[in-house]
């Protein structure tokens, strides 16, 4: 079936995008990257170690010419300090598609709305292409895009916390409501997780702790690949309607 | 050769290196693969291509950033 989606004029096959943190070793990542079938990894932007500049990067084992790499803003909680990172990381990889989230405070890891709001004209202004994590709020998505994000990227659940999609009444108004990709970034737990964002009309799901602290971390990024496609199936297929009470599936003509 | 050195600050950590250096050889000196890092100097980007022409100052900052693994 051809069933792509495209974000800023970039075509992808695969609705899965996987994080590179928190994995045991760079080759579990690797390993768990390609069982999840993605196409666009996310990344950090740090400070080179320059007391032991020798040490394997991540470039060594995920290949960025394979794989679509997006850098992310994490740890950023101003727009400038977000716009700053993202300069470097464009001068670093060339790439102009980046996710943008700006934090708002440590314990939740929450979005700064009215930063990322800034921000994303900024990027946009500057010739970016952000991505953008978000609240779960129709309103806010649509001002995100107004402001020139390529894809609005709410969260399920908090950052990490694998609670799965809490509110799918918002999540389903933000799709409903959009005309740029709508991704959920975070909060998902597991497989069930994923297919239900899916189910809900999303073009994707991004997740990281989900696959990386499973305890088969590469079984789990197959499952992964699996529920996004059932979900997005099913979606497509067109669930059926809900009734009150049971509606035998056997005839009841004939019974002896 | 000239033994004359410079202070400057790379990754908030304070360096000296020899004065007439290029911020490419900033990056060798550090191990540092050019293809692979991108380079604030003062707070303003210093583009790969131009690396090897621009000089490195007395009391300048820079910031050399990659990619690590991240969410």
């Amino acid at each position: 079936m051809d069933d792509q989606w495209t974000v800023a004029g970039r075509t992808f096959t695969s609705r899965l995008i996987v994080g590179t943190g928190k994995y045991k070793s760079f080759e579990e990542n690797a390993a768990a990257v390609e069982a999840s079938g993605a196409e666009i990894v996310t990344v950090a932007v740090r400070r080179v170690n320059v007391s032991d500049p020798g040490q394997p990067l991540l470039t060594d084992y995920i290949d960025p010419k394979r794989y679509s790499y997006l850098p992310n803003t994490a740890g950023c909680y101003t727009a400038e300090e977000a716009v700053r990172t993202l300069r470097l990381a464009r001068e670093a990889g060339g790439w102009d598609l980046v996710k943008l989230e700006v934090l708002g405070e440590a314990k939740t890891l929450y979005p700064d709305m009215r930063e990322t709001l800034k921000a994303t004209e900024i990027l946009a202004r500057d010739g970016f292409k952000p991505m953008v994590y978000c609240v779960d709020d129709p309103i806010a998505a649509k001002q995100l895009e107004e402001a020139g994000a390529v894809a609005v990227m709410p969260l399920g659940a908090p950052i990490g916390s694998g609670l799965g999609i809490q509110n799918r009444v918002t999540v389903r108004l933000i799709v409903e409501g959009a005309k740029v990709p709508v991704i959920v970034d975070a909060g998902v737990g597991t497989a069930s997780d994923a297919a239900i964002a899916m189910e809900l009309g999303c073009d994707g799901v991004l997740m990281n702790t989900a696959i990386a602290e499973a305890k088969n971390p590469v079984m789990m990024a197959r499952a992964m690949k699996a529920a996004v496609e059932a979900g997005r199936l099913a979606y497509l297929a067109g669930r059926m309607g809900k009734r009150r009470y049971a509606d035998p599936s056997s005839p009841l003509a004939g019974l002896i | 050769m000239n033994q004359e050195t410079i202070s400057i600050r790379v990754n908030g950590e304070p360096r000296r290196v020899r004065a007439g250096i290029s911020v490419a050889d900033l990056a060798r000196e550090l191990g540092l693969d050019v293809a692979k890092i991108a380079v604030e100097r003062n707070r303003e980007i210093a583009p790969r291509s131009a690396l090897a022409g621009i000089a490195v100052e007395e009391g300048d900052e820079y910031e050399i950033v990659t990619f690590v693994g991240g969410g």
